[in-house]
């Protein structure tokens, strides 16, 4: 397969009309790797991919893939191998002729396009259907012409936007296990945008998490999932508990910080890496424990559910509402009185919200 | 499958397949009919009247005038339409709304009233000869239709497939006959054979345009009717029914495979 090339975005900024869509965002593909853009809907992970296809030209800032500058080729001459939520297969093309319609644009021989047409479809384990028209196939199938049809122009640069969305929850596994096997085999550089957490952190390298244009942060699944870098990120992987606080003594590791409403807790730096004078401390449930110890942050217990490996507690403490977890041997009642402790292994000290 | 129709139903069917349908069984039976006045059931048969109508240059000439005007109109409505379908439905967000209203307006003025603007603005105003008057008339009143059933056609058309082909290496323009028009194939043709028969069929805004030397069939058949009651013009009529005919099943075929070829 042909070489494979990093992707370049740098300060990029869009606007439709007058709303500013992206707003000064950078991100470096390297070759062969898969990034995944992560946010919800509206965030602009789609106008993102269209400044990347040429479809609309950025405000400002530049786009390079390896040694060529895209920001300003059309559309039609970047080679980017795209993959589109509902398919865009060509309704009046065979299967076949729609998997061979960039090969045909590239002037090579009808034989040879065929063959290799034939080739990529079986690959995609559809040659028994390669003369249907598109509108006699599944949405399976169907994403899986479009996937032949993007792979077989050889891209240095594929990208998919939300491919899987409209397939049912099976086959979307199926589908990203075997987009993530022909991407490593062919080691294509990737952008693969979607909504969904559990499929960004499965498929990808590294994953963008954006908000409002811009990325928030960019990281390998693993560090985002337990060292998120700011609140947006924490909230967004299923830190529930946001609790703001600021340092009133420190004693070698050990400090103290009061948090709103007098309430303090005590943290060691040795376990969670150095705390500024002001800090979230974000606890996902599991992370912050019910006990009767009278130790920690008070609080009055509300709703419990059953999580099957857990109880998980609505509770009222002085900062705030919060998720707390307690151990199933211990069911405690609702309206009592308890004290959370956060598990040190399971909290992360962020910097404070701006206001 | 429902198999079994109630019988309401098909007493119903037929009363409306007898509505639509009587009059073009009164009008060829007329035209055959061997007297020298209209009249129905014909009184004996007769090809006499077609052959008048060959005989007679006005209406040989108006015939071939009003073919010309259809085709000419029509082919500039879609030359006009087509674009400007395209670009309501491709830029919808950033195009603002009256914009689309605008190709429908001509429908909205009454055809008389805008066959007159059309005669002191256009011809007596700019002196246009009386041919390109009516052909623009004629583009003014098919326009409409164009834009409107290719616009339908273009609705249900995801622009994500032009994104994908433009994708993989084809150009905006190539991109837009291979892969745009071959999916509104069926609204083109639509658009065709609605605005040729709006054209070929006009009165309103044809009887003020036409002048000394030039009209169209449906002028001519009038005028003929305010001095003469024989079967001539119901000849015509299925004459000019069985052009327009012709005219869809040529179009049908020709625009249909050659879109399909591609
Ligand atoms: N064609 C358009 N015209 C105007 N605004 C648009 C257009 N497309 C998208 N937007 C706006 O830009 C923002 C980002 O959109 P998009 O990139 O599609 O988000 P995502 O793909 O992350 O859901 C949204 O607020 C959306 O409403
Ligand atoms: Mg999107």
């Amino acid at each position: 397969m042909t070489a494979t090339a990093p992707l370049s975005l740098a300060n990029l900024t869009a606007h439709y009309g007058a709303t500013k869509v992206l707003d000064d965002l950078s991100l470096e593909v390297g070759a062969g790797e898969l990034v995944s853009l992560l946010g919800a809907s509206g965030c602009g992970k789609t106008t993102t991919l269209r400044l990347i296809a040429g479809f609309l030209a950025p405000t400002r800032g530049s786009i390079r893939l390896g040694d060529t500058d895209l920001t300003a080729l059309p559309a039609h001459k970047r080679n980017i191998g795209l993959v589109f939520q509902n398919y865009a297969l060509f309704p009046h093309l065979s299967v076949l002729d729609n998997v061979a319609f960039g090969l045909k644009q590239r002037g090579i021989a009808t034989s040879e396009r065929e063959a290799r047409a034939r080739r990529m479809l079986d690959r995609v384990g559809l040659s028994a259907l390669a003369d249907r028209l598109p509108g006699a196939l599944s949405g399976g199938q169907r994403q899986r012409v479009a996937l032949a049809r993007a792979l077989v122009i050889e891209p240095p640069l594929l990208m998919f936007d939300e491919p899987l969305s409209n397939l049912d929850a099976k086959l979307r596994i199926d589908m990203r296990v075997e987009i993530r096997q022909l991407q490593r085999a062919n080691g294509t550089t990737s952008v693969f945008v979607t909504h969904d957490q559990e499929e960004a952190f499965s498929i990808s390298d590294r994953v963008a998490i954006m908000d409002a244009g811009r990325i928030r942060q960019l990281d390998t699944p693993e560090v985002l999932y337990q060292r998120p870098a700011n609140a947006f990120v924490a909230r967004f992987v299923g830190f529930e508990n946001l609790i703001d606080l600021r340092v009133t003594a420190r004693d070698g590791a050990r400090v103290t910080a009061e948090g709103a409403g007098g309430a303090t807790v005590t943290l060691d730096q040795d376990q969670l890496g150095a705390i500024p004078d002001r800090f979230v401390l974000a606890t996902r449930p599991d992370g912050l424990r019910v006990a009767t110890g009278e130790t920690g942050l008070p609080c009055t217990l509300g709703l419990r559910t059953y999580l099957g490996r857990a109880y998980h507690y609505q509770a009222e403490t002085p900062v705030g509402p919060v998720t707390a977890s307690g151990p199933l041997s211990q069911p405690l009642e609702p309206g009592g009185t308890a004290w959370l402790a956060p598990d040190p292994e399971q909290c992360c000290i962020l910097p404070p919200e701006p206001a | 499958m429902i198999r079994r129709l109630s019988p309401p139903l098909i007493v119903f069917a037929i009363l409306v397949y007898l509505f639509l349908l009587g009059p073009l069984v009164i009008v060829i039976g007329a035209a055959l009919s061997d007297t020298t006045y209209l009249t129905f059931p014909p009184q004996g048969l007769s090809l006499r009247w077609f052959e008048k109508i060959f005989e007679m240059s006005a209406f040989r000439r108006t015939i071939v005038t009003s073919l010309q005007i259809a085709f000419a109109s029509t082919t500039l409505a879609l030359l006009i339409g087509i674009p400007a379908a395209y670009a309501l439905n491709r830029y919808r967000i950033v195009l603002p709304s009256w914009l689309s209203t605008l190709f429908v307006l001509p429908v909205l003025v009454p055809e008389i009233v805008l066959g007159f603007s059309l005669l002191r603005s256009v011809q007596v105003g700019a002196g246009v000869p009386v041919l390109i008057a009516l052909l623009l008339g004629h583009t003014l009143i098919v326009l409409p239709y164009c834009v409107r059933v290719i616009s339908a056609s273009l609705a249900s058309f995801d622009f994500s497939i032009e994104e994908a082909a433009i994708s993989l290496g084809s150009p905006p323009a190539k991109t837009f006959f291979t892969i745009v028009l071959p999916n509104v194939r069926s609204g083109v043709i639509a658009a065709f054979i609605l605005a040729f028969i709006t054209s070929i069929n006009d009165v309103s805004v044809s009887l003020f345009l036409t002048g000394p030397g030039i009209s169209t069939l449906p002028i001519q058949i009038l005028a003929h009717v305010e001095q003469f009651f024989d079967p001539v013009v119901a000849s015509v009529s299925v004459l000019l029914m069985l052009l327009t005919v012709a005219v869809m099943v040529v179009v049908e075929r020709t625009l249909g495979l050659t879109f399909l070829a591609k």
